[in-house]
């Protein structure tokens, strides 16, 4: 009985301060987010699509959803990973790899500024970095990167795009050395390897070299920029070295590390031979516009660079509580650290820290790398801003906004004093945030979007697995304001946003000029259209333009073969792609871009007429657009003929 | 009879005016812009002295629909003796400032006014006959429809809007006949005539 009665009185006391529901708070806030129809909105936002392995592209503030752009796992709608010409983009040196897990995503910068030209994007479980060309929207280039597992704080980027980086979240054996080990003998075979991809004047990226050091688990990274560019900032946890029950053996140190980089240092030092040429493999995907095909090019070599040995290349500043983002200011001065698990956020100076590595202020070192002491890189601390501090943002005017899980809220603070100046409520467990150039030299801080990672009641149900969601928050004033909730493709890990003229005045692609179409397969006209046989393989050289295939009648394939469908899709006008499906076929269905041609491999499996049609609502006589092909016995002595319109009945 | 010498201004004109018809030649005279609910950003047809520009592809891509016949260059003689009149026209207002004769003014006026009348008879001829020599086995027929665009100005065809109107070369050559018709005003005194009766 006393039990209940405490029990009734604990519940009544939470009752009464519950906070006040969100209802209220969106009110009056509506015409904010509301982009009339036809009428465009003011940025494009990024948003990586975590397990979905894809980057989705919305407009703020209508939260409105405008392309899933397929990059790391296959997509039978747009033919990703299921056309001939794709596949080579998802090869890695474990094969092909049909999904991954894309949880950044990086906007190109020339002078610390979004540029507008590519986004980057990381495949968490299969290392690799991705680039999206952002006058296609297509992912035109991806990379393997060797010696890792989990490719977390990636794709960061330097101000001018020099380089864009990765770091293991789990340090492995190196692929160099043998991996035939005890799992528990992570402390002494058990590595971290970061790397520092070059990317070219077209985009183009290369693995210009790795820094090993003792095993840790990395975590986030941002690079320095204006007094620190040539700096990159990499928060890492698990500084325990544990191989097991993580949650508890890694979350038993006060302070874990943000280690600092001297990538210019680094440089310094590829370029004086000091680092070790690795024996590795890893794939390098490239998309070329002009054959509308992908290749794929394994590379065996590295070149590592030990920070152990070299000590002025990398330092570790010590950070309470596992840290997880490690975010830079518009200055290059501060570096925020967030402790997953701490009560406060520790704010880094960049001249302080420059000053402890001169005086050499350091506190012992970690596996061969100097650590500097606490207090001596310490700006200052804010204290109280909430429970379980994830990632940080700036709006370019003095304020930092720092996400936190635990208490599921946005806290904005004044980077010089670290005074907390306003916190609003997420719906709920915020994880990233996004300000439109947020982690760059100029923020615009319009809007802030919070992308959570518990949904729970905030839309109408789905059963079991609900909408993910994200809200846009109104930051223009001295308070937050909610303004929209909107779900999103899952699951939104980090997202960029830039002005949207940025972007649609980059000199975008509305179709591809057939005349550059240099495809081996292309058929330039119906003239053009043919089917050839080489053996069992049977390549048809077909064309689509409003509202007909040519050839649209093909006999004489024969079971045992296999046939490609090489569709070229003729129009030269904007908005009109063609699509290609035949019955039967194991894969996916083919999107054709204007002036672009693409392959469908079928092999078909039984004697019979199959029909193929045109997928995508191209013309008032879109229904019409279709063929049949005759499949026969194998061994049959059905001629292989081919046609459009001429293969009528016949007349008596 | 007294020859009438045209004056220096009139001189001056005449220059004017052949530097118009040769200007006339590199830009389109003839625009027919067509809108549609799917083309929010309009397709148009530029005619120009020797070609037919513009969105000439797309819009042949359109035609088969309603059986209208494509559109090529080669298959209007026009685009071949066209630019041939307005060097012919130019050269003719040069000759005029050496003639200096008045009356060799009118007369070039007059040609030019029947001119374009022929021309727009045959603007007119080419529009009726592609609007409505139409192919029976064409996929949309509405019968009674013929697809005839407007001579000039405004009309709705189907789900186009089809806006025919001067391009600059148009306006180019409208400017030479305001402009010779200027001179004959001015050299046969038109403007003080009244006050002299």
């Amino acid at each position: 009985m006393k039990v209940l009665l405490a029990v009734v009185l604990v519940s009544a006391l939470f009752t009464s301060c519950k906070p006040k529901n969100t209802g209220n708070a969106v009110a009056g806030n509506a015409e904010k987010a509301y982009v009339a129809p036809g009428k465009y909105d003011e940025f494009y936002n990024f948003v990586s699509g975590g397990f979905s392995g894809q980057l989705s592209v919305y407009g703020l503030p209508s939260g409105r959803l405008f392309r899933v752009i397929p990059v790391f796992s296959v997509d039978p709608e747009k033919g990703w990973g299921y056309s001939e010409e794709t596949k080579p983009m998802l090869n890695t040196s474990q094969g092909f790899v049909p999904w991954d897990d894309l949880h950044h995503t990086e906007l190109s910068q020339t002078n610390g500024e979004v540029d507008g030209r590519w986004v980057f994007g990381n495949a968490n479980n299969t290392p690799r970095i991705a680039r999206i060309d952002l006058k296609t929207f297509k992912t035109a280039e991806i990379i393997e990167l060797p010696n890792s597992g989990g490719n977390h704080s990636s794709p960061f980027i330097t101000e001018n795009t020099e380089y864009v980086v990765a770091g293991t979240r789990f340090s492995v054996p190196a692929d160099y050395s043998n991996g035939d080990v005890a799992i528990n003998t992570y402390k002494e075979n058990f590595k971290g390897h970061i790397s520092f991809v070059k990317v070219g004047k077209e985009g183009e990226m290369d693995l210009a070299f790795q820094i090993v050091t003792p095993g840790v688990n990395f975590d986030l990274s941002h690079a320095g920029k204006g007094k620190s560019h040539g700096w990159f900032f990499f928060s890492c946890y698990n500084t325990e070295q544990a191989n097991t029950l993580l949650e508890v053996n890694a979350s038993q140190k006060d302070k874990d590390f943000i280690m600092a980089v001297n990538w210019k240092k680094a440089e310094e030092y590829l370029k004086s031979g000091k680092a070790k040429k690795q024996s590795v493999k890893y794939a390098h995907n490239k998309w070329n516009e002009k054959t509308h095909t992908a290749t794929s090019e394994i590379k065996n070599e590295v070149m590592v660079l030990d920070a152990a040995e070299l000590k002025d290349i990398c330092y570790m500043i010590p950070c309470p509580k596992s840290p997880h983002g490690c975010d830079v200011d518009p200055t290059g001065e501060y570096i925020v650290g967030s402790g997953k698990l701490a009560a406060l956020i520790p704010v880094f100076s960049f001249d302080k820290l420059q000053d402890a590595i001169k005086n050499k202020k350091f506190d012992g070192n970690y596996g061969g790398i100097n650590v500097i002491k606490y207090e001596a890189a310490l700006h200052g601390e804010v204290q109280k801003p909430g429970l379980g501090p994830l990632h940080t943002e700036f709006d370019g005017k003095g304020n930092a906004y720092t996400t936190f899980f635990v208490s599921s809220e946005v806290v904005k603070w004044d980077i010089k004093s670290l005074k907390v100046l306003d916190r609003v409520p997420t719906y709920y467990s915020v994880g990233h945030l996004c300000i439109p150039g947020g982690d760059s030299k100029k923020p615009f801080g319009k809007y802030l979007i919070a992308y959570n990672k518990i949904t729970k009641d905030r839309y109408l149900p789905t059963g079991p697995e609900l909408a993910q969601s994200a809200q846009i928050f109104d930051i223009s004033g001295d308070k937050m304001e909610l303004v929209l909730d909107f779900p999103t493709i899952g699951e939104p890990h980090y997202a960029q946003a830039a002005p949207a003229d940025l972007i649609r005045n980059n000199g975008q692609l509305k179709f591809y000029k057939i005349a550059d179409n240099n495809h081996p397969f292309v058929a330039k006209g119906e003239k053009e259209a043919k089917v050839v046989r080489s053996g069992n393989r049977v390549d048809v050289y077909m064309t689509s333009i409003r509202s007909h295939f040519a050839p649209d009648n093909i006999e004489g394939i024969k079971l045992g073969d296999e046939v490609y469908f090489h569709v070229t899709n003729l129009e030269q006008d904007w908005d009109v792609p063609h699509g290609f499906a035949v019955k039967g076929a194991d894969n996916g269905e083919l999107l054709i871009m204007p002036g672009e041609t693409a392959t469908l491999k079928w092999k078909p499996n039984r004697v019979g007429i199959f029909p193929m049609y045109c997928t995508d609502f191209c013309s008032a006589l879109h229904q019409e657009m279709q063929g049949y092909i005759r499949v026969s016995p194998a061994g049959s002595s059905v001629p292989l003929t081919w046609s459009v319109g001429t293969n009528l009945p016949k007349t008596k | 009879m007294k020859t009438y010498k045209i004056s220096t201004v009139s001189k001056a004109i005449l220059l004017i005016v052949a530097i118009l018809f040769i200007g006339s030649l590199f830009v389109p005279m003839w625009q027919i812009e067509l809108e549609a609910p799917q083309y929010p950003e309009g397709l148009v047809l530029k005619l120009h002295a020797n070609k037919i520009g513009g969105d000439v592809e797309i819009i042949n891509g359109l035609n088969h629909y309603i059986g209208m016949a494509t559109l090529h260059t080669e298959n209007f003689f026009e685009f071949t003796i066209l630019p041939y009149i307005f060097g012919g026209f130019a050269a003719i207002s040069l000759l005029l400032i050496f003639i200096a004769k008045r009356k060799a003014v009118l007369i070039f006026f007059i040609s030019y006014i029947l001119f374009v009348v022929l021309a727009a008879i045959d603007f007119y001829r080419w529009n009726y006959e592609y609007g409505h020599n139409l192919d029976p086995n064409a996929a949309i027929k509405v019968p009674g429809m013929a697809y005839q665009p407007p001579l000039i100005g405004y009309k709705q065809l189907l789900n186009f809007g089809a806006y025919s109107v001067p391009d600059t070369g148009g306006w180019m050559l409208t400017a030479c006949g305001l402009l010779l018709f200027f001179i004959i005003f001015k050299e046969y005194k038109l403007f003080t005539k009244k006050k002299i009766n």
